[in-house]
């Protein structure tokens, strides 16, 4: 988990910046969490983190679940990521992100993923993304960095 | 400065700095915004800790939707449609190329603003308007005034 952690998190700034969390993983599988944090507020009135910092948390765990389901190091860059927002989210909790990668081409990776506070029956938000994957991975076997 | 002062301030003046002061999240990630020819432009002002890949190096995919959320709300606030934060229903965001590690841009477009529901189309850049790195498509629930 920690060496996960390394490669997820401590390899890529900004999700180190919001102090991501591996929870749990398996292949084609990754959940990663989102501690509450004041700075991330995007309502002062209601407390509620900003949509924002939910996409991001939301396309680094898909992206993550996408390098889980590779069978060999390859670079992966998002085509698109869409976001439904069914519940609002509460203030004060983390927010964790399970994202299942269900399908990987040549050159495309399919992943959908809910955004919860603990209980995956009771999402915040669902989303689903494709991403490309690059076909070799060159000299760039080390920078499996998530865009 | 309590939120629905600084939108009053921003309506006044033009000057979208009591707004970014008045959202945490604006500031930790350096967006804030300005009147350029009558319309609201969008600008995340670069920092290390918004890269997502430091190899290529690139910004996070997710911190270009931050932004292009964030233009179409502050958008909505200043035209007066809503006068709280709006809602976000969805929000659909297309990477079209990697965004160098420098600030980024952004234009919202509103396709329709109905009582309830705005249509917004949002368009992300860094040197070129017309070489976007990513654009956006997003719903929003208003709270009329």
């Amino acid at each position: 988990m920690r060496r996960l952690e390394g490669h997820y998190v401590g390899a890529v700034p900004h999700n180190r910046a919001l102090n991501l969390r591996v929870v749990d993983y398996s292949p084609e599988h990754l959940s990663l969490a989102l501690p509450y944090r004041e700075d991330l507020v995007g309502n002062p009135e209601t407390g509620v983190l900003h949509g924002g910092c939910i996409t991001s948390l939301i396309d680094g765990t898909c992206g993550g679940a996408v390098i889980l389901s590779l069978a060999a190091p390859r670079r992966v860059a998002t085509l698109d990521l869409r976001i439904d927002y069914v519940r609002p989210a509460l203030p004060h909790q983390e927010v964790v992100c399970d994202a299942h990668c269900y399908k990987v081409t040549r050159h495309v990776a399919f992943v959908r993923a809910t955004a919860h506070h603990g209980d995956k029956m009771r999402p915040i938000a669902t989303a689903s993304g494709t991403f490309v994957v690059s076909r070799d991975a060159r000299r760039r076997t080390e920078e499996e960095g998530l865009t | 400065m309590r939120l629905r002062d600084a939108v009053v301030s921003v309506r006044a003046s033009g000057d979208f700095t009591a707004l970014q002061e008045a959202i945490p999240y604006a500031q930790f990630m350096g967006i804030t915004a300005e009147l350029v020819d009558g319309d609201v432009i969008g600008r995340m002002r670069y920092s290390d800790h918004l890269v997502g890949n430091a190899t290529v190096p690139a910004l996070h995919g997710g911190t270009l939707g931050a932004l292009m959320e964030t233009t179409a709300i502050f958008k909505l606030l200043w035209r007066g449609e809503t006068t709280t934060v709006p809602k976000t229903i969805n929000i659909t965001v297309e990477y079209l190329r990697s965004a160098c590690p420098q600030d980024v841009l952004a234009r919202a477009e509103f396709t329709r603003c109905g009582r309830r529901v705005a249509n917004v189309r949002v368009f992300a850049w860094q040197d070129d308007p017309n070489h976007p790195v990513a654009v956006a498509s997003a719903h929003f629930l208003l709270v009329p005034e």
